[in-house]
């Protein structure tokens, strides 16, 4: 079928990407920062409080959350009971490969996918807000694919 | 602001329409016509004048150097070394030497001659055809003197609508965003300059990100997006007085502002619980409707120039694509599919094609297509690219373009590109620091 086919294709050029890469720098292999092209590493991560990562990461054009991103976001939520004075703004981005409008309502839609998994944990609507950036602020500048999977994220910072 | 004390008298010395010449814009400019643009004759006195208020040694040289540059910018005409002309450029202003202007190969030929009378700037110009030997137009404008580079934009539209057959766009101006700094805390400004360039003025401070202006239909109104207050909102700005105001009152993001070609309301999207859908909002009475309802992201709307439908993109089929419908969000159809994705549709002020960004095996293009997604042509391939802006007559996109940064994330540039509708003559357009989100205005005189 054509969709077995779109996915052979997308599953060969991953490949040969991660290949690539792997060629390119011989060191630091990336496949060891991304799982399919969702960022798995930590070097961009900050803390809200110890072991409670601020961000999660996404796969290209997608929204939906990983089992990693589900894990570091029932930790904020955890925290966030604990700490029940403490509001927090979600911020969404986009990588730079996508046109600044549609990107901001990706950025939009992927916090928005991190706030209702806070709130199926407990975390009241009133607490959360989001606020989407779109391709506006990466945190790595480069032209990657490295680079982007670690700018499709959404951050949780602290309002207060 | 200029607009209300240009104050133009125009003279219509009518001549007979007998041209030889008549340049073909629907081809690719293989061939440019040769045109002789004499400096326009200027008096002593009047030099004088001119120079004590403009700081310009010679005001009628300057004029013609602003059409050669016009019309060398347009692909379509090849304007001649002045070094080569024969004729001083009072004698040619009354009746050319059409042997001497037809030995260095001149088809067509402009001449004119500034004055300076009661304190304002006179200029009459004349078009002439070489080979026929025939005056083809006479033109006479008076205006304040500080306008005068919008009057050789002004006589390069004639020029170009008289040989061509089609209006000009260079009495025009750019909105766009100034963009400075490291590439993970740009800083945005808008900024807006004539379509030559000239002119920038900055008209916000840098403050809050701003993003994506578009000129009301009469260019006095932009409206755009501003993280004022770190709450994203659509807002309008009137360019005269800088009155600033938010448009509506929506409890979450407002973005991808457009007016609609009436001037009277502003469409654009609203992203609420993760959904984004197209509203719009009546300017007078402040009545907003609900153009989309549907779970997918609903952006970058854009009318048809006669107001009666829209163009817009969405990823309701999973991928972003470009879709049609009624202005009251009636009869959604689909018509962008081809391979990739598809997006930023602008409706051409000719009201025929739509033109697109397209996102293909990693290369972005701008394209174009009829209006019901048939003819789709494909005119730049690029690293990155997007969000093109018609011309007012419909020939010519000017869109922005980003650079791939090297393995340390450096080398970052955002600029400004223009490209002819036949896919010719792209290129950059100098703005002095980084741009990008470029809105082209109507004519403004007209």
């Amino acid at each position: 079928m054509n969709l077995s086919k779109i996915l052979k294709n997308a599953f060969l050029i991953i490949l040969a990407s991660l290949v690539l890469t792997a060629c390119a720098t011989k060191k630091t292999s990336t496949t060891g920062q991304m799982q399919g092209d969702t960022y798995t590493g930590t070097d961009t991560v900050k803390e809200l409080a110890k072991g409670v990562p601020d961000r999660v990461f996404f796969a290209t054009n997608e929204t939906v959350l990983t089992t990693a991103s589900r894990e570091t976001l029932r930790k904020q939520a955890g925290w966030l009971r604990k700490n029940s004075d403490i509001n927090v703004i979600l911020e969404g981005h986009a990588d730079e490969r996508g046109t600044r409008e549609y990107n901001l309502a990706l950025g939009e839609r992927r916090a928005n996918s991190a706030k209702d998994y806070l709130m199926t944990y407990g975390i009241s609507s009133d607490r959360i807000s989001v606020l989407s950036y779109g391709k506006e602020r990466p945190v790595d500048s480069g032209s990657s694919p490295l680079a982007w999977s670690k700018n499709r994220r959404s951050v949780t910072v602290k309002a207060n | 602001m200029l607009l209300r004390y240009l104050f133009i008298l125009l003279v219509i010395i009518p001549t007979k329409a007998f041209a030889l010449i008549e340049v073909d814009i629907t081809r690719g400019n293989l061939n440019p016509l040769p045109v002789a643009v004499s400096p326009l004759s200027i008096d002593d006195k009047s030099k004088e004048n001119f120079k004590k208020i403009l700081k310009k040694e010679d005001l009628g040289s300057e004029i013609s150097i602003v059409v050669e540059n016009n019309l060398r910018q347009s692909g379509l005409f090849n304007p001649l070394n002045k070094d080569a002309f024969l004729q001083e450029p009072d004698v040619a202003n009354l009746k050319p030497r059409f042997e001497d202007w037809n030995l260095i190969k001149a088809q067509a030929l402009v001449t004119g001659k500034v004055t300076f009378v009661d304190e304002k700037l006179r200029v009459e110009f004349r078009l002439w055809d070489v080979l026929a030997g025939k005056e083809m137009m006479a033109l006479a404008f008076t205006t304040v003197p500080s306008n005068w580079r919008r009057v050789g934009h002004i006589i390069t539209d004639k020029v170009y609508e008289r040989l061509t057959g089609e209006k000009g766009y260079f009495d025009t101006r750019i909105i766009y965003v100034s963009e400075e700094g490291p590439k993970t805390r740009r800083i945005k400004k808008l900024a807006i300059m004539d379509q030559d360039g000239f002119n920038n003025k900055y008209l916000t401070l840098g403050n809050e990100l701003v993003l994506t202006p578009r000129f009301s239909p009469t260019n006095q109104m932009v409206t755009y997006l501003s993280y004022f207050r770190n709450l994203p909102r659509v807002y309008l700005l009137d360019i005269e007085t800088g009155m600033q105001e938010v448009v509506g009152d929506f409890p979450g993001m407002t973005f991808a502002p457009r007016f609609s070609p009436d001037g009277k309301k502003i469409i654009m999207s609203f992203a609420k619980d993760g959904n984004s859908d197209i509203y719009t909002m009546d300017l007078e009475n402040r009545i907003v409707e609900r153009i989309t309802n549907h779970p997918s992201i609903d952006t970058s709307p854009s009318y048809s120039p006669d107001g009666k439908r829209i163009t817009f993109n969405s990823d309701r089929s999973g991928y972003q694509q470009i879709y049609v419908m009624d202005s009251n969000g009636k009869n959604v159809k689909r018509i962008s599919f081809g391979n990739g994705l598809y997006g930023t549709p602008v409706w051409s002020p000719r009201g025929d094609l739509i033109a697109f960004t397209k996102l293909h095996k990693g290369k972005f293009y701008i394209g174009v297509m009829r209006t019901d997604g048939t003819g789709a042509r494909l005119l730049t391939e690029n690293f990155y690219q997007e969000a093109p802006s018609w011309s007012p007559n419909g020939r010519v996109l000017i869109f922005y373009r980003e650079t791939k940064t090297n393995s340390k994330g450096e080398g970052f540039t955002a600029k400004l590109w223009s490209i002819d509708l036949t896919g010719y003559n792209e290129k950059m357009v100098e703005t002095e620091t980084d741009a990008s989100d470029p809105s082209w205005s109507s004519l403004l005189g007209n």
